[in-house]
């Protein structure tokens, strides 16, 4: 396949902005190699040929008149968790096999406003609930390292399509490690910015307070540059900060010397990989000998964010999954002998068997009974593991280590051990349960799978996150290696 | 054995925003179905709400009116359950921290008054329609009341009779009228009530298990509903057998409660804090800024009335019941001679009958307050008799002339003119010596008679009263 095109953003950019090529011939480049790869790969759920090649054509015509904005015309991939008007939206789930949402979210219209290019909408979980993306109507994706094993999930066609180079970047959600997880398992970059930085307004809703859209690129700079686009305060999310425009990309290139890094020993204990320690570790000396200081931090309460997580998650999805009746969009069964019959069939055909666990879970720890027992204990539980990234956070600027225990596994692997496939996520979740920004990039290889390292960040600090990322890439080519895929 | 009823009201005051709670849709009612539902409204993946900040406000001035607490700090909860005009699967409300806690309001029946105690007010939105008739056996949905905003206002279990309750809500419904932050409209719904009720022996002072009366949206069904619903219970009672814990419905055609869920099928409605949105935080600022903005409500107005304007209870009650006639009062006053007291009367009576027979609301008179107050001037000044009047008010209300236009065009001048009128009398009492006589010889009634056709050579324009004074002194005089 003609590579001769360039895989990150910047490059892209400096491509357009120098007239080496048009869009519509790099978005030519990559339909071109979607069509020929992702038959095999199922990392998109739809592939926009038609709109993608109309929307490079415009953003050339806006070239040509002088009114390019920084990414016009450089194409991307949007997770098939945000609405985009006239295009189905369907979250993973034969419920919205249907579903055209008569609006965009707010991060497509940010998208659109810079002129970028949607090359399709990506493969996922069903609703974002799974960490395999095993668990989507559209079937399982492949890891493009090893076609046998998983992408991770819930964005896990968001990360294979970058890390086959079906796309420059993409966007992704993270409710509990939907973005950082499956980075880690593909060998790709991807950030979850603080809550309320990207707005939520028009992203299929799974867990509200925890989730947040970002972006999946193979370089920290691609991430700055995409996160110039879409984060900023939205009138409509009323869970959107209100803060002045920041530039992503403004501390980019600068010196980390002196910065503090707090590794929690918690993160290097029973669950872990070895081999992922000593790869983690061996990172984190490539930092010191940026200038990074290395001190131990603790996070005494971080043994309790999958619990809590598993009771807050599922409580707010058997909420936000109850508009799904049948009754005014989405999947309705054949011939309902009543309304009990209409809500029962429709729901029971419509979602997959993670979507219908976590409901009930949910509808659980809710229930009178048992809410101050489980749904008010993990709101408490909450509050202390924030408090124990409060307190770190007095002592150093970031707190780093492994992002997953394991790197891919097979497909398959956790089918029928719910509780196996949640640890997937067990230095991911303290962060969604926090609000705080971490970002996740390639550190090194396993057995020839990609290894995760995760960068916590303070709130609103996502520019200095970047920076620490991008002077580590600034010395490794990890993040550069290409995928054997097709093999 | 002596009975009393022990009854609590759950009232539903729509707020009189111009947008829904939660999104940017328009309330209007009467809307083609489902033309006033946006995404939000219906429920649609991804969107998300965001709070109408009139209808904050609006909740806050209610607080502040009842004298109860405004919380700081409050908190919109989820109330899950299905229902297909219910489109998120749940109904944004407030559970655990309402924004308005412990008020209380003064009611008076059959003369004697009382406090009853509000245990909170909250706000929700409502739900939308289902329609179960005119569409072949199936259900009609319509959204276009999804989303407006409501303001749940719960009662103390004070009110001991169906009397009580009627009173308990007409005084809400005037004070949320005043507000501005309702139009109270009952037949649309605007404002409705549940009604908690259960029976005990008088002096007892626990609660029994009680009913659940829902969805009353008039004055006559709530006292209907409940009277029978108390009659239901007491026969239970003294039949020994057990009250149900249960909602029951009141069908109006029969004028009785039927039961629709006992308390086993009772929703779990899993509240939980929303997510979506953030909570509720005022500061001592806008609290204090509302409480300035805070109109003068009913009781200090009837004060004021009776006080300043010389009105006995009952006609300043009258006067102060609806906004409306209170502002068309002061309005009509402020026109020079228009004696207040002359002006309620007006407006009870003939203002008050007129609306009636055009099926008008006082907003929409035909008499504007400027005019009416003219009416009065010219009755007051004798420019133009009682009698007179109700003629110029009915020719007033038929076209777009002034009292004035219309006396001057219809040539109604009282003869107020006593060398004019003495004339007149002079000419009627020599046409009429045997009455005279008879008036001198003590038959005072025959006085009327004499009056009478002094009127009618004057084709009604003299001033009775003058022509009274006059013809007696003539009388005397002779």
């Amino acid at each position: 396949m003609n590579d001769t095109f360039p895989r990150t953003v910047a490059e892209i950019m400096e491509g357009l902005r120098q007239g080496e090529f048009s869009s519509v011939e790099i978005t030519e480049h990559y339909l071109k190699k979607i069509t020929a790869l992702d038959g095999e790969l199922n990392s998109f759920i739809t592939v926009n040929n038609e709109l993608a090649i109309e929307q490079a054509r415009a953003a050339d015509r806006r070239r040509s008149l002088g009114k390019a904005r920084e990414l016009t015309g450089v194409p991307y991939a949007n997770k098939d968790i945000f609405c985009t008007k006239g295009i189905r939206t369907s979250c993973g789930s034969r419920m919205l096999a249907d579903f055209i949402a008569p609006y965009n979210a707010t991060v497509v219209e940010r998208l659109d406003r810079e002129g970028m290019v949607m090359l399709g909408k990506t493969n996922m979980d069903e609703f974002a609930m799974g960490s395999s993306n095993e668990t989507s109507f559209y079937g399982a994706v492949r890891n493009p390292w090893d076609r046998n094993r998983v992408p991770g999930g819930s964005s896990g066609g968001s990360a294979a399509a970058v890390a086959a180079g079906l796309s420059p970047i993409a966007t992704g959600t993270d409710t509990g490690g939907s973005i950082r997880q499956p980075a880690a398992f593909c060998g790709v970059s991807g950030l979850k910015p603080t809550y309320g930085r990207v707005s939520r307004y028009g992203m299929v809703a799974f867990a509200s307070s925890l989730e947040q859209g970002g972006p999946l690129g193979v370089t920290a700079q691609d991430l700055a540059l995409m996160m110039n686009v879409i984060a900023g305060f939205d009138p409509r999310d009323s869970t959107s900060i209100n803060r002045p425009f920041e530039d992503f990309t403004r501390k980019l290139g600068t010196s980390i010397s002196g910065i503090k890094i707090g590794i929690p020993k918690e993160y290097f204990e029973k669950n872990l990989d070895p081999r992922i320690a000593e790869t983690v570790l061996g990172a984190i000396n490539e930092l010191k000998n940026l200038g990074a200081g290395i001190t131990e931090v603790a996070l005494p309460n971080s043994p309790l964010s999958i619990p809590a997580y598993y009771v807050i998650a599922p409580a707010e999805c058997s909420s936000n999954l109850s508009r799904y009746d049948g009754v005014r969009f989405g999947y309705r069964c054949k011939d309902p002998k009543d309304l009990n019959d209409l809500y029962c069939r429709s729901r029971s055909d419509a979602f997959g068997a993670e979507v219908k666990r976590r409901i009930l879970i949910g509808t659980y720890v809710l229930s009178s009974g048992y809410y101050d027992a489980y749904y008010r204990k993990a709101q408490q539980v909450r509050r202390l593991i924030k408090q124990d990234f409060e307190k770190a956070f007095t002592k150093v600027d970031f707190i780093v280590g492994p992002t997953t225990p394991t790197t891919a596994f097979h497909h398959g692997a956790h089918s029928d051990d719910p509780v196996a496939m949640y640890l997937a996520d067990v230095y991911t979740t303290a962060v969604n349960l926090s609000g705080l920004a971490a970002i996740s990039i390639p550190v090194g290889f396993v057995k020839s799978l990609p290894v995760g390292m995760q960068i916590i960040g303070n709130y609103f600090d996502e520019a200095r996150l970047l920076n620490v990322a991008d002077a580590y890439q600034s010395v490794t080519d990890w993040h550069r290696r290409l995928a054997p895929f097709p093999v | 054995m002596v009975w009393e009823a022990v009854i609590g009201l759950e009232i539903h005051a729509q707020l009189a925003t111009t947008s829904k709670i939660f999104s940017g849709s328009p309330t209007t009612y009467g809307a083609d179905p489902n033309t006033q539902a946006s995404a939000v409204d219906l429920g649609l993946p991804g969107v998300l709400p965001v709070i109408n900040q009139r209808a904050i406000e609006m909740a806050v001035s209610f607080g502040l009116a009842i004298n109860a607490e405004i919380c700081r700090h409050s908190i919109f909860a989820r109330k899950n359950y299905f229902y297909p005009d219910l489109p998120k699967g749940y109904q944004i409300s407030q559970y655990e921290t309402p924004i308005v806690a412990g008020g209380s309001l003064e009611i008076s029946v059959e003369g004697s008054t009382k406090s009853v105690r509000i245990t909170r007010a909250h706000l929700e939105e409502d739900a939308g329609k289902s329609l179960h008739e005119g569409f072949q056996g199936r259900t009609a949905i319509d959204l276009n009341r999804a989303g407006t905003p409501l303001l749940e206002i719960v009662s103390e279990p004070d009110l001991r009779s169906a009397e009580e309750a009627v009173s308990y809500m007409r005084e809400v419904l005037g004070l949320v009228k005043y507000l501005g932050i309702c139009d109270g409209n009952m037949q649309e719904g605007s404002f409705r009530c549940d009604a908690n009720v259960s029976v005990r022996q008088q002096g007892e002072h626990g609660l029994n298990t009680r009913t659940e009366i829902k969805n009353l949206n008039s004055f006559r069904f709530v006292q209907q509903a409940i009277n029978y619903e108390i009659q239901r219970q007491i026969e239970i009672t003294e039949a020994g057998n057990e009250i149900t814990q249960e909602t029951r419905l009141f069908d109006d055609r029969y004028g009785e409660t039927r039961s629709m869920r006992s308390k086993e099928d009772a929703h779990d409605y899993r509240y939980f804090p929303d997510p979506d949105l953030l909570p509720i935080t005022l500061s001592v600022e806008f609290i204090e800024r509302l409480r300035d903005d805070l109109p003068e409500l009913p009781k200090t107005k009837l004060a004021r009335f009776v006080k300043k304007y010389n009105l006995n209870e009952t006609e300043a009650t009258i006067l102060v019941q609806e906004p409306e006639t209170a502002r068309f009062f002061e309005a009509a006053i402020k026109i020079e001679g228009a004696q207040p007291k002359q002006v309620a009367n007006w407006i009870i009576g003939d203002l008050f009958g007129a609306i009636k027979k055009s099926g008008l609301g006082i907003v929409d008179s035909c008499i504007s307050p400027a005019y009416l107050g003219q009416l009065v001037a010219r009755v007051v000044d004798n420019t133009i008799s009682g009698k007179m009047a109700k003629e110029v008010f009915l020719a007033v209300w038929d076209s777009d002339l002034s009292p004035d236009q219309v006396i001057a065009d219809r040539k109604l001048r009282q003869l107020s003119d006593s060398s004019a009128l003495e004339s007149i009398v002079k000419e009627v009492l020599s046409e009429n010596t045997e009455q005279v006589e008879q008036y001198k010889s003590g038959k005072r009634k025959i006085l009327g008679y004499l009056v009478g056709q002094v009127m009618k050579k004057t084709q009604g324009q003299a001033s009775p009263k003058l022509v009274n004074t006059i013809i007696q002194d003539f009388i005397t005089q002779s």
